[in-house]
């Protein structure tokens, strides 16, 4: 059934779209891909997306590593609503996000006022939204494992007489070395494939592949040079997804992990504590403070005015009160996250049954696919491949969950798989031994162990479905937007009243997602995956 | 992609997903298109109508009016050409001249010729032996000048394409990216049509020696680069010229509280870009009659008529009255440069390549 929906809502409409572009008349036209490749303006594009990865990448490792010790070492107050913090800004949707950062380096914004710098159309300015995004994700998932690294392996080598630096590097760097590689693939990834971000900051000079794509495919309608660049994406993508899978399988295997509460510890001595400080300023200067500038802005007219003025219905523009975005936003994320536990817990089960061969690992990674394909893609396949019964869901309300699912099912996987692959095999077999029928086996076995962790997945399925705006903006209905798509056509229009209510709208929307993500803290196990 | 694929997807579906989906509610999908008793009209996200007009519509012809705003103008057009075996709506209205030759080439209209045509101005009639789009509003393209700016440097504000490229107007202008942004095209366009295949890049050269600044949208340059409007003196916007509409002056009294006596911004008479709006019933639409009633209806006098305040675009009806703010504030321009819109489809992806590379790399 994954591979199914995955056939069918993913591979079927960006084959569609793709062959748009690439076929006429009944033939393949696979010269293009020559062509497209010969011109020296996509060359230019291919080299700004594949380095300023490779920076933003860089830059994150080194902002966000510090962070990971810190969390997985150190107890302090605060620590698990400000893990929850630092997830806030992987969520959000990239609009509210380069908002955000507009207001913090552009004109007039702070650091303009304090220190006349500017920062906006430069690429200081996208290099530092993607650590600011991607911050989460090296804290989350070097953080995750070093947590559980056996302290003692390195006191002992320092008993040894290794200095600590030595003992550091030769100790806890190798065990630690895969999980900053799936890490860093993973933000290399995400800033590969970066659109609103690159687009909101970089003003026309700067274009990565995806901003590209959407151009040629939105803008200039040249669908075959789009099909090209999806195509080279595709394949980038793809290799980088098989690095991943090939780096996360030999980091489950390799180690012996120990409870991650015995490891952390209170702070000692000024340098750990000064240590702790760092992390601490990092955080609120790079994470909090555009966010802090989103919800400032929001409070600019007084009484509340941009809030209260959500609930008003404005002319002919909006066709419903901004306020109802948040209902809509809410209702098709419950839906899209049901689609995407289904979809994900069977998925999952199915890569951890012990006869999967390669074809079924390699769909491990396939899964990952939908979060390295251009929405637009995806947006514009949904509209040309799905249009005709029994499939013609154009105009219904499932398109919208259908496509965040999308995204959700790559959470949900990377949630489930390590504690399903946990679950020793013998306790099954006991229980089938004993009698009992399949259904309770899974009963009475696996749902108690994997409960926590199927929460933790919907949660976050449910926060990255809320924060979609990609594909959800192409298929969602007029009458029906969600709050990243309200937020959007607001900051299109001219005034200061719809400004106001784009940041009022973005506000609750961080709201909404600290909250999820706050309660799966609560949820959090020690075994929950990368994410 | 062949039917039969279609049809194999749909198996998989039917058999897989859909036992899941329906757990998940009642699905309202479907909902609209196909009913006679209703047509829909695809546009881009500048539509707007006063309620009252679209009343009047749905009481006199029985049809219920379904909008769906799809994007800026271009992604509409662009979307409708990929659905159009089954389109979206019954009638598309928000293609331009500068995009109406990728409409026509691509099929997406049938031929209509709408009840009232006739009273069209003959300046913006096209297409006249296959009547497959009706034109509904007009527009010009124009820098603004920020009048305040200009009083105090004590300079004459510019009036023409020429005039952009004088030292005294360094540094002064910002544009739109002509690749992303209509009138950032339109102004492409209007330098095309005075100066001519060969002579444009030569101008634009002159004009980036100038200075002029490049952004993406025209929101970005007229409310944040620009100095005269009211989002741009919040935004501490530093350039005193933008490529924005004639329609513009007018707006940013309307929009005041209070209003002020005269207009902040005015307009350079010279570097004017005519664009046309049509409207045109799509190939395939589930509801002709529908679809054809309510193009007769948007080159009626009442549409006509109240179009202006809530697009600010002019009427293209003979014998309309213009409201009295955009005569004081933004008359249209006199002689703007026009161009054939099969002119504009023969060199726009070309002119707008080459303006790539010269302008932004």
């Amino acid at each position: 059934m994954p591979v199914a929906f995955f056939a069918v809502f993913f591979a079927y409409p960006v084959a569609a779209i793709v062959a748009r572009g690439l076929k006429a008349d009944g033939t393949w036209h696979l010269g293009r891909i020559g062509e497209v490749l010969a011109q020296s303006d996509v060359r230019h594009v291919l080299w700004f997306t594949t380095w300023q990865a490779f920076v933003s990448t860089a830059l994150t490792l080194i902002v966000a590593l510090p962070g990971a010790y810190v969390f997985a070492r150190f107890h302090f107050p605060g620590k698990q609503v400000l893990r929850a913090v630092v997830t806030v800004p992987f969520v959000l949707p990239t609009v509210v996000v380069g908002t955000a950062f507009l207001a913090l380096v552009g004109r007039g914004g702070l650091l303009d006022e304090l220190w006349g710098v500017r920062l906006d159309t430069t690429v200081w300015a996208i290099l530092l939204a993607h650590v600011f995004f991607n911050y989460a994700v090296v804290v989350r998932t070097v953080g995750g494992l070093w947590a559980q690294l056996d302290p003692r392996q390195e006191e002992a080598a320092r008993m040894l007489g290794a200095s600590p630096l030595r003992a550091w590097r030769q100790v806890t760097l190798p065990a630690l070395a895969p999980a900053v590689a799936a890490a860093a693939l993973m933000v290399f990834l995400f800033t590969f494939t970066s659109f609103g971000v690159v687009q909101i900051l970089g003003g026309p000079t700067f274009s990565t592949l995806e901003v590209e794509i959407y151009r040629q495919t939105s803008e200039i309608f040249d669908l075959s040079t789009a099909a090209v660049l999806t195509l080279i994406q595709f394949v980038a993508v793809g290799a980088i997804l098989a690095l991943h899978a090939w780096t996360v399988r030999r980091r489950e295997t390799a180690l012996r992990l120990v409870d991650a509460s015995v490891t952390a510890r209170r702070p000692r001595g000024a340098g750990q504590r000064a240590l702790l400080g760092g992390v601490l300023v990092t955080v609120a200067v790079l994470l909090v403070l555009p966010l802090a500038v989103l919800v400032q802005r929001s409070l600019g007219a007084p009484g509340f005015g941009y809030y209260r003025a959500l609930t008003s219905e404005d002319g002919g523009f909006f066709l419903v009160p901004p306020i109802e975005a948040i209902g809509n936003s809410l209702s098709y994320a419950v839906a899209a996250t049901i689609i995407a536990v289904v979809i994900g817990s069977l998925a999952a089960v199915a890569l951890t049954r012990r006869d999967a061969g390669r074809f079924v690992r390699g769909f491990d990674a396939l899964l990952m696919l939908p979060l390295g394909v251009s929405a637009v893609t995806v947006g514009f396949g949904f509209l040309i491949s799905l249009d005709e019964p029994p499939l013609d869901l154009r105009s219904s309300w499932i398109l919208v969950p259908l496509a965040q699912a999308l995204v959700g099912v790559p959470f949900v996987v990377r949630t489930m798989l390590p504690v399903l692959r946990a679950v020793d095999v013998r306790l099954r077999e006991a229980a089938s031994v004993l009698g009992a029928s399949p259904w309770r086996v899974w009963r009475e076995v696996d749902l108690p162990i994997v409960r926590r962790a199927l929460l933790i997945a919907a949660g976050f399925a449910f926060a990255v479905s809320l924060g979609e705006f990609g594909a959800t903006v192409f298929i969602a209905r007029p009458d029906r937007p969600t709050l990243p798509v309200a937020v959007a056509r607001l900051l299109g229009r001219p005034g200061d009243l719809n400004y106001g209510q784009a940041m009022a709208l973005s506000t609750i929307l961080m709201m909404v997602c600290a909250v999820a993500l706050l309660v799966l803290e609560r949820l959090r196990t020690d075994r929950t995956g990368e994410f | 992609m062949g039917n039969n694929i279609k049809r194999l997807a749909a198996a998989a579906v039917a058999l897989g997903v859909s036992g899941t989906l329906a757990a998940c509610g009642s699905s309202d999908g479907g909902q609209g298109s196909g009913d006679s008793k209703t047509v829909t009209l695809v546009s881009h996200d500048s539509w707007a109508a006063s309620k009252d007009v679209m009343a009047a519509f749905e009481k006199q012809s029985g049809y219920k009016v379904r909008v769906l705003k799809d994007g800026d103008a271009g992604q509409a057009v662009n979307k409708a050409i990929l659905t159009k075996d089954n389109p979206q709506g019954d009638v598309l209205f928000g293609v331009d001249n500068t995009l109406l030759s990728r409409a026509l080439d691509n099929g997406l209209f049938q031929s209509y010729e709408a009840k009232g045509s006739d009273r069209i101005k003959a300046e913006y009639r096209v297409d006249q032996d296959k009547h497959r789009v009706t034109p509904v509003d007009t527009g010009d393209i124009c820098v603004n000048y920020d009048k305040k700016y200009f009083a105090d440097h004590e300079l004459e504000p510019p009036k023409s394409f020429d005039d952009l490229v004088k030292p005294q107007y360094k540094n002064l202008l910002v544009t739109e990216n002509a690749s992303a942004s209509s009138p950032g095209l339109g102004f492409l366009l209007g330098t095309a049509a005075k100066y001519g295949d060969s002579g444009w890049e030569g101008y634009w050269t002159k004009l980036k020696a100038n200075g002029v600044k490049v952004v993406d949208g025209w929101e970005q340059a007229y409310n944040e680069e620009f100095s005269g409007s009211a989002g741009g003196k919040k935004a501490k916007g530093d350039r005193p010229l933008v490529v924005s509409y004639a329609s513009s002056p007018p707006a940013e009294v309307v929009f005041a509280d209070p209003r002020p006596g005269t207009a902040p911004t005015g307009v350079a008479e010279g570097t004017c870009f005519r664009q046309v709006e049509y409207a045109g019933l799509l190939s395939n639409a589930k509801n002709t009659k529908g679809g054809k009633a309510l193009l007769d209806f948007l080159v009626g006098k009442r549409f006509q008529e109240d179009m202006p305040m809530n697009m600010f675009v002019y009427p293209v009806r003979e014998g309309v009255q213009v409201p009295p703010e955009f005569v004081k504030y933004g008359p249209q321009a006199k002689d703007p440069e026009t161009m054939d819109p099969a002119k504009i489809a023969d060199h726009r992806d070309q002119w707008v390549k080459s303006w790539t590379s010269l302008v932004l790399k």
